[in-house]
């Protein structure tokens, strides 16, 4: 019984003090879980958020994430797009600011290029070495 | 046997040791700001509580190099760096404070229990201006100097051993 007390208690300090330290207890920004009224634009600014990073939780998409800030970012693209702002305009206005790495979609660089090139050129040389066997075995 | 058969077993032994190197490193989860070296941005941001002046870019353009510290009262390494912002303003730094996400009234009750090392404090309820100086988490800690352009930027809580960097990043910024 004094264990079981001891465990409410525990849990009852833990409900009062852990969340309210961990996180901000502001609501969410307008438009971070609000959808345009126009459909187009929804659309527009779903597709940007998709490939844009969470800088808070780097492995989700600011879509995904219910990080505070990412709510913050779905607000910020929400109303640029709104406002009649190119999605390749405001993905390069964040770019300008946290460079490539806030950027979930691949584009080809100066540095990310072997990344592309790799695949292909090793796909070319097996390809080769195959045909090569193949001819020296049909000779 | 030909040397050339070893060719491809040699590669994936430097793949697997390259990979092997790189999982023993350190995630380095630091997104550095492009801002550095940049104007600040307009923005005009109302005060973060009652009795202290809100912040706006105009705030860095008089001739002073000013910290520009983003924080907030919910966050826990905030508590640990409050300590050495005041060792910092007792050597003569000027902080501008930028409050993410916060209630005044929980600003206020911060400072009155860690000291208020600030000369103004803004209030950033969506991020803002986080967001338009590259800032990607809580705490960080800028260099603005006097023409309003950030010099340098410091991502984490100040520790102790940065209190003599940020007072030298300061000086270079006054130069």
């Amino acid at each position: 019984m004094r264990r079981l007390i001891l465990l409410l208690n525990a849990v009852l300090l833990c409900s009062l003090f852990g969340p309210a330290l961990a996180q901000d207890t502001m609501p969410p920004a307008p438009y971070a879980y609000r959808q345009l009224d126009d459909p187009g634009q929804e659309a527009a600014a779903q597709d940007l958020m998709e490939t844009l990073r969470c800088l808070k939780c780097q492995s989700q998409s600011i879509a995904d994430s219910d990080a505070p800030m990412a709510g913050d970012m779905r607000h910020q693209v929400r109303i640029r797009i709104a406002a009649g702002e190119s999605p390749d305009d405001i993905r390069t206005w964040l770019v300008q600011r946290y460079g490539d790495y806030v950027s979930y979609k691949p584009e080809v660089s100066s540095t990310t290029w072997p990344l592309f090139a790799i695949p292909v050129l090793l796909i070319l040389l097996a390809g080769g070495i195959l045909v090569g066997r193949f001819r020296r075995r049909g000779a | 046997m030909s040397w050339r058969l070893w060719v491809p077993l040699f590669a994936f032994a430097l793949f697997l040791g390259l990979a092997a190197y790189q999982l023993t490193q350190p995630k380095d989860d630091f997104v550095e700001s492009r801002m550095v070296g940049q104007e600040l941005p307009y923005f005009e941001l109302p005060p973060a509580m009652d009795g202290i002046q809100g912040v706006s870019n105009a705030t860095f353009a008089d001739g002073k190099p000013r910290l520009l510290n983003i924080w907030a009262s919910w966050c826990l390494p905030c508590i640990a760096e409050a300590p050495h912002l005041e060792s910092l303003k007792r050597q003569g730094a000027e902080i501008v404070g930028v409050a993410i996400r916060d209630r005044p009234e929980d600003v206020a009750r911060f400072l009155a229990q860690h000291g208020n090392p600030y000369a103004r404090i803004g209030r950033d309820d969506l991020s803002e201006v986080q967001l338009a100086i590259g800032s990607s988490g809580v705490p960080e800690t800028f260099v603005v100097d006097g023409k309003g352009v950030i010099r340098y930027q410091h991502i984490g809580d100040i520790r102790e051993n940065d209190v003599p960097i940020l007072l030298e990043k300061l000086a270079e910024a006054g130069e």
